[in-house]
């Protein structure tokens, strides 16, 4: 547990009886889930299981896929985000997303870092938004003497960085992260993950992971989910440690998967 | 991981057993020789079509490049050969194409973003868009008939400018919605998600993401149609477009020809020199339709390296 954590355990965002059906399929059933401020959760099990489903259901990114059906209730700061008060556009620039494959806009390094803020209303120093964006994502150094090329012309693990500074620019409460590795080589990857232990600081970050050694390393909290059913949840240390369930003890040493 | 393993496993067993059928060398062969035939028939399709092309190409050259002078730019038709030009014809292209692309594009355009990004998944979308597939099937001689009823006769607009290029207009209309359609359509999913996930609004995703990535695709299609439309005759004939015209149109409300109309005319005449004059100015009308496209596929290419 990290000293972040249980220094603040304030909730941020917590899921009560989380159902999400596609058509008459149901991808999750029943998710209770509560996420501390200030920590990283890792969200593992094989593939298929839902967590994508599950991820995508915190910043209503599943509005946008025309079967899904979302049931129960997903709090963020007491709010609940499925009440017909909350404004899906304004929550996802609180609720930030990061998604597996790197999705640059196709423009300029400077215009990916600007676009958010920009339509979001943001009138302040755009260039400095932009350096310290860039600076938190650990990308500044790479991209600083460029930032009008395009930002196809980046490599694949620069491209997620500049996504992920995309994200933080819009100064969210909390990042959800999909996979955000699983196309990058080991350097970025180690990029990455250092990137999100300097970032937990400031920002509340869920991520989806099928690497093991990953969760372990980076989150603070550990959700297994097997078939959209939550089957453990608890520290990290503990969870792979001595997890409670077989199944999760499985899937952790690799025995299935 | 075991599962990874036993289908790993039983994927180079399969390539074994593969491997052992593959002894019948003469069913080898054969396959072998349809793979050449095939492509060999493929080639010599192709080589047709090339050589026909050529052929064409090179007769009317041939026949007309002798009349392109300064003179056949900026003559009137007449009803002596070596008088006669195309200054009329290739105006009153000018004005069709403009008006054309400032009626359809538009107009078609915002269909194409109702119809992808708005339109709700009813019936009646569903009967719409089946139905705008067959307009653009629609033979081009339709077309006419309901300008000449709709445009010259009802709304009494004549023969002017305004009619024809209001029916060719109707008849590109179907073709740019499908294209721009399909460009739309080919902007990935992620670039959408990636917008919605910093907190824009669906207007924002559709007019600031999706249509600047769409639109090279949506300029190749339009490019494509109104140079369709440049080279059609039919509707302009029934709606009564004229052949003879000695004045250049000062509004959309004259009367006017086209290139198209025009090659018709010359090439109906019995004399030998109309023909050639029918082929210089189909040179001048191939020149413009070539230019147009090469224009879509450079734009095509510009925007290549944004592709997603
Ligand atoms: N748009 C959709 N329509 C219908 N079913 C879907 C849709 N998206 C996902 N599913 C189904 O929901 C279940 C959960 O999918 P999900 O993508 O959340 O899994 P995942 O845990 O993220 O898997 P992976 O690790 O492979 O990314 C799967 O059975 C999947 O087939
Ligand atoms: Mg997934």
């Amino acid at each position: 547990m990290s000293a972040s954590a249980s220094e603040n355990s304030e909730i941020i965002l917590e899921t009560k009886d989380l159902n999400v059906f596609y058509g008459d399929k149901q991808a999750i059933h029943s998710v209770n889930m509560q996420v501390k401020k200030g920590t990283v959760a890792a969200l593992i099990g094989p593939s298929g299981c839902g967590k994508s489903t599950f991820l995508r259901s915190l910043n209503r990114m599943n509005d946008f896929v025309s079967t899904a059906r979302v049931d129960g209730k997903v709090f963020y700061q007491g709010k609940n985000l499925y009440s017909k008060k909350v404004d899906p556009v304004e929550l996802r620039s609180q609720i930030g997303m990061v998604f597996q494959k790197p999705n640059p806009f196709p423009k300029s390094i400077y215009k990916n870092i600007t676009w958010g803020p920009k339509i979001n209303g943001f009138t302040g120093d755009m260039d400095l938004l932009v350096e310290k964006s860039l600076k938190r994502a650990a990308l500044w150094g790479e991209v600083k003497d460029r930032l009008h090329d395009s930002a196809f012309d980046l490599s694949g693990g620069q491209q997620q960085r500049l996504c992920i500074a995309r994200t933080i620019a819009m100064n969210p409460d909390v990042i959800l992260m999909d996979e955000p590795c699983s196309a990058l080589d080991p350097r970025s990857t180690q990029a990455i993950e250092d990137l999100i232990t300097e970032l937990k600081r400031r920002y509340t970050i869920i991520i989806v992971t099928h690497n093991m050694q990953q969760a372990g390393r980076i989150s603070d909290e550990t959700y297994f989910f097997h078939e959209g059913n939550l089957i453990e949840s608890g520290d990290t240390k503990q969870i792979f440690t001595k997890p409670s369930v077989q199944m999760t003890e499985d899937y952790i040493t690799g025995r299935f998967g | 991981m075991a599962n990874t393993n036993d289908s790993l496993t039983s994927v180079i067993e399969l390539g074994n057993t593969e491997h052992e059928s593959v002894v019948n060398q003469k069913r080898m062969a054969k396959r072998k020789l349809y793979d050449k035939l095939f492509y060999r028939l493929c080639q010599s399709t192709i080589l047709l079509a090339l050589v026909t092309l050529v052929i064409l190409v090179v007769h009317i050259i041939i026949s007309g490049v002798s009349w392109l002078s300064l003179d056949f730019f900026t003559n009137f038709t007449s009803r002596f050969a070596e008088q006669a030009g195309i200054k009329a014809a290739i105006m009153g292209s000018m004005w069709v194409l403009v008006l054309t692309a400032a009626f359809a594009i538009p107009l078609g355009v915002s269909a194409a973003i109702f119809l992808e990004e708005y339109a709700p998944k009813k019936k009646w979308v569903e009967w719409i868009q089946i139905n705008i597939g067959n307009l653009a099937g629609m033979p081009s001689i339709v077309y006419g008939l309901v300008g000449l009823t709709v445009f010259v006769r009802y709304l009494n607009f004549e023969r002017s400018l305004l009619a024809g290029s209001l029916t060719l207009a109707l008849l590109v209309l179907p073709i740019i919605i499908i294209s721009s359609q399909e460009a739309i359509k080919a902007v990935p999913l992620s670039l959408r998600e990636a917008a919605y996930a910093l907190g824009a609004k669906k207007w924002q995703v559709v007019f600031l993401q999706v249509l600047p990535a769409a639109l090279p695709g949506i300029l190749t299609g339009v490019i494509l149609s109104i140079s369709r439309a440049i080279g059609e005759t039919a509707p302009l004939i029934v709606i009564g477009a004229l052949s003879f015209v000695a004045f250049t149109p000062a509004s959309i409300w004259d009367e006017f020809t086209v290139l198209p109309i025009q090659i018709y005319n010359w090439a109906s005449k019995p004399q030998e020199e109309f023909h050639q004059l029918a082929a210089a100015a189909i040179i001048v009308l191939l020149v413009l339709l070539f230019a147009m496209n090469f224009l879509a596929i450079y734009l095509r290419q510009k925007y290549q390296r944004y592709k997603l």
